[in-house]
């Protein structure tokens, strides 16, 4: 890309996406898709959410999801005491055969999650010296006022080219999955793994357990989606075709 | 060009990429279980490799105050005398039925394989060893934690009075139950990795295991192998088939 076309332009005008920019976005994509599916399916084996380290059925959850079968599933044995002088911490055997299809799930998800990890930082390292995150996804100084931020909202139905000049609020969004979203995902997903705790403790420590680390993994997980929401419905007011050519063949448009 | 050469060319590019990339990957090649072509095995092997690799390499699981402890569940084969249950094996339920109502007087545990001195252990002999408690988590591939104290001889303690041979790389664990699994030297040698026979300061409940189970705490639960009989250590992958994890579409390693 040569630094003539990416001097700013005038409204209207874009510079279409880089091809560093079209290929990494639909290796995300796709393996994002892939982690939301997967993921999701090893939540159904257990949808029971806790904060703190440690959380099963035997405790009081904090968010319990009616996405499986295994809902408030009421397969338990009388439950006996884990100690011999009583207290409260008990043991119980379940009768339930609950869903569970981890065995895939699982090593799908950790396969996608290293393409993420490796695309991610391809993304980042060609974004940083290109000065394609600089230049594109960063809102400018002076940019972030209330007044420039209505302007951008009201301008939102009209039709947009592929690629930057961003508006704000795009910019902010695309922001907030680089620099937030994924990344949380990335760490809430370490936090959950034995190894990783055990090599690096402060991982689930940040996040207050394994288990907060679990529960922020799945609220991401639902904010990723209404990203994923919002970004389709903006590509198809702003041009559904037009944007889609931009994002694969490249071009200006 | 035909179209059978097409597809040969790319066939051959594929194997190169995919050998090229394997290597580059896996390093020995022979350290690690069989992917059979599928590509969630190799995932599961690249994530054993990079967390090999890039670990501290004898890190310890966080231990826990005894007020941590919190309830369990016992699920999996909560009897292996019981024939309903999910991986009931009839030979090793009757053994376990009749060892049991002996109070597991007559149970041993058969160490052998790849060791100098192979042999076997009463419950007793074990508990002669240097015990280790440890208040750790266990998690399961479900999604679920808790909390337990467990009692029991270091596995390290135990190989070294096998003898265990220099070539020896993975120790595999047989159950009363249909289950079989394995973990490598390095876990085997974890000073947290215990055969335990006491839990929360009793003997080990059946449900969780009794008489002995093996901890694997930087593991998913799945890897923690409860009424074992017998250890073998091997200088190669054994792959159990249906037995063990592989074979039933799981990963072998989960660290993660």
């Amino acid at each position: 890309m040569s630094s003539q076309s990416r001097t700013p332009t005038t409204a209207g005008a874009g510079t279409g996406h880089a091809r560093w920019i079209r290929v990494t976005h639909w290796i995300l994509a796709a393996s994002v898709l892939t982690l939301g599916i997967s993921g999701f399916t090893i939540l159904m084996a257990h949808p029971r959410l806790y904060w703190g380290a440690v959380g099963n059925d035997l405790t009081p959850a904090l968010i319990e999801l009616p996405v499986s079968r295994n809902y408030r599933h009421g397969g338990w044995e009388v439950s006996t005491a884990s100690f011999p002088d009583g207290g409260r911490a008990v043991s119980s055997i379940r009768t339930y055969d609950i869903l569970n299809e981890n065995s895939w799930a699982r090593s799908l998800h950790f396969l996608a999650a290293w393409f993420v990890v490796v695309t991610g930082a391809i993304y980042l390292l060609a974004g940083i010296f290109s000065g394609h995150l600089r230049r594109d996804l960063l809102p400018r100084r002076g940019e972030l006022t209330a007044r420039a931020m209505w302007n951008d909202l009201t301008a939102h139905k009209r039709p947009a080219p592929g690629g930057p000049p961003y508006g704000l609020l795009q910019k902010g969004s695309y922001c907030a999955v680089v620099f937030l979203g994924v990344p949380l995902m990335v760490l809430t997903g370490w936090a959950m793994s034995p190894a990783m705790n055990a090599a690096y403790p402060f991982l689930s420590g940040i996040f207050g357990g394994t288990q907060s680390a679990r529960t922020i993994h799945f609220c991401v997980f639902v904010a990723l989606i209404l990203f994923f929401v919002a970004h389709l419905v903006m590509v198809g007011l702003s041009g559904f075709k037009r944007q889609m050519r931009a994002m694969t063949l490249g071009g200006h448009t | 060009m035909t179209t059978g050469q097409v597809i040969i060319s790319r066939r051959a590019i594929m194997t190169g990429l995919t050998s090229g990339a394997g290597l580059l990957l896996a390093g020995c090649p022979d350290t690690q279980p069989p992917n059979y072509g599928n590509v969630l095995r190799m995932a599961d092997n690249l994530t054993y490799r990079a967390q090999r690799l890039l670990l501290p390499r004898q890190a310890l699981a966080r231990e826990y105050d005894r007020r941590d402890i919190t309830s369990i569940p016992a699920i999996g084969t909560t009897d292996p005398a019981d024939p309903h249950g999910e991986f009931y094996d009839a030979a090793g339920g009757a053994a376990y039925e009749r060892l049991r109502s002996g109070g597991f007087a007559h149970w041993r545990l058969t160490i052998d394989g790849s060791v100098a001195r192979p042999g076997s252990y009463s419950l007793d002999e074990l508990k002669s060893f240097p015990a280790r408690t440890q208040i750790t988590r266990h998690t399961c591939e479900e999604g679920w934690s808790a909390i337990a104290e467990w009692t029991g001889v270091p596995l390290r303690r135990v190989l070294e009075a096998a003898g265990v041979k220099p070539t020896a790389r993975f120790v595999n664990f047989y159950t009363f139950d249909g289950n079989l699994d394995s973990i490598d030297m390095f876990d085997a040698l974890h000073p947290q990795t215990i055969l335990a026979y006491g839990m929360n300061g009793r003997e080990l409940p059946i449900a969780h295991g009794a008489p002995l189970r093996v901890r694997v705490e930087r593991q998913l639960g799945y890897k923690s192998l409860k009424f074992l009989h017998r250890i073998s250590v091997t200088d190669e992958f054994y792959d159990p088939g249906k037995l063990g994890p592989l074979q039933n579409g799981w990963a072998w390693y989960v660290g993660i």
